[in-house]
């Protein structure tokens, strides 16, 4: 009985520290689990009523939906699974919104196959090195050859994120497995 | 012809295509899962309207969000109607946003580069 009320006190001191945590750092929304097109739609609703309450203008608002939404699917369309590096339908990850003074993080993790760690790096670093006319200009070639792919993306989600958001993605990847790694990108909308 | 009307969900857009009514529109939000399936309809249909279209058809793209790959299925669907203009019917497009949305102008302005066809930016407040 005893350990059972220290396990459960400190349980309880982890659920506060949770949210204080939270608080300080001004996350609005965190969730580890599965991602689905129903996941999806529900956090942007949610995140869209709160986004209205706020003082962002309409672009803002509107970058941080359409960074959610492609954040969410891409967890959804492409995370692995950390034991077998096989795709996993629906993915699972982790996805967090956050405030600044300034403006809005989005930030997401998810186990992806080694095998495609230089493909993904390769993706965002293009993009990265780009500025605004070079992206715009890239954007129309590459939605010009897209595809739609078999799991629904169009292959335009890291594109499209830095020319809205103007901003650099920052990711990294850290080793799980020889199987897999954690891909944990961060995007600041401001 | 028969009319094709969707009617809007939380991630698909309303779509009239309605010839009787002479009313053509895409409104509302894009983010479907699986944009195949929602637009493969719409694409079937602008394929079988093209035999006998009407007259004038002004197409109306009305939308306040869309997806990357929706992105892709709103070209294809404005690539089927530049067909339509290049053998000689008078189709043109509107694209509408809201005035402070510059992104939503910004993806008009592109569209409007991609393809060759009369379509207009119209903002609304």
């Amino acid at each position: 009985m005893k350990e059972n009320s220290f396990a459960n006190s400190e349980f309880m001191d982890f659920v506060y520290s949770v949210h204080e945590n939270m608080v300080k750092n001004d996350i609005m929304l965190i969730y580890e689990g599965e991602v689905n097109q129903d996941i999806t739609k529900t956090f942007t609703t949610l995140t869209q009523k709160n986004l209205e309450e706020s003082e962002a203008n309409l672009p803002i608002k509107k970058r941080v939906y359409h960074v959610m939404v492609e954040c969410l699917q891409n967890i959804g369309k492409h995370s692995d699974n950390a034991e077998s590096g096989l795709p996993e339908i629906p993915g699972t990850g982790i996805f967090m919104v956050s405030k600044s003074t300034e403006g809005y993080y989005v930030i997401t993790g998810n186990p992806v196959a080694n095998s495609r760690i230089d493909e993904i790096a390769e993706m965002i670093e293009t993009v990265n090195k780009m500025d605004k006319d070079e992206i715009k200009a890239y954007y129309k070639k590459k939605i010009l050859e897209s595809r739609i792919s078999e799991k629904g993306g169009a292959g335009l989600g890291f594109i499209d994120i830095v020319k809205k958001t103007g901003n650099k993605i920052d990711f990294h990847f850290q080793k799980i497995n020889d199987i897999a790694s954690f891909f944990v990108m961060k995007t600041y909308i401001n | 012809m028969d009319a094709l009307i969707i009617e809007a969900t939380d991630e698909t857009p309303k779509v009239v295509l309605d010839p009787g009514n002479n009313i053509f529109e895409f409104s509302g939000k894009s983010l479907p899962e699986d944009v195949t399936t929602f637009y493969g309809p719409v694409l079937d249909w602008l394929d079988a309207y093209s035999e006998s279209p009407n007259s004038k058809t002004v197409v109306k793209f009305n939308l306040v969000y869309f997806n990357t790959a929706s992105s892709k299925l709103i070209l294809d669907i404005l690539f089927k109607l530049e067909e339509f203009y290049d053998e000689g019917h008078d189709i043109s497009v509107e694209w509408h946003y809201q005035e402070e949305d510059e992104d939503m102008e910004e993806a008009g302005e592109e569209y409007a580069d991609l393809v060759e066809m009369p379509l207009e930016l119209k903002s609304y407040e």
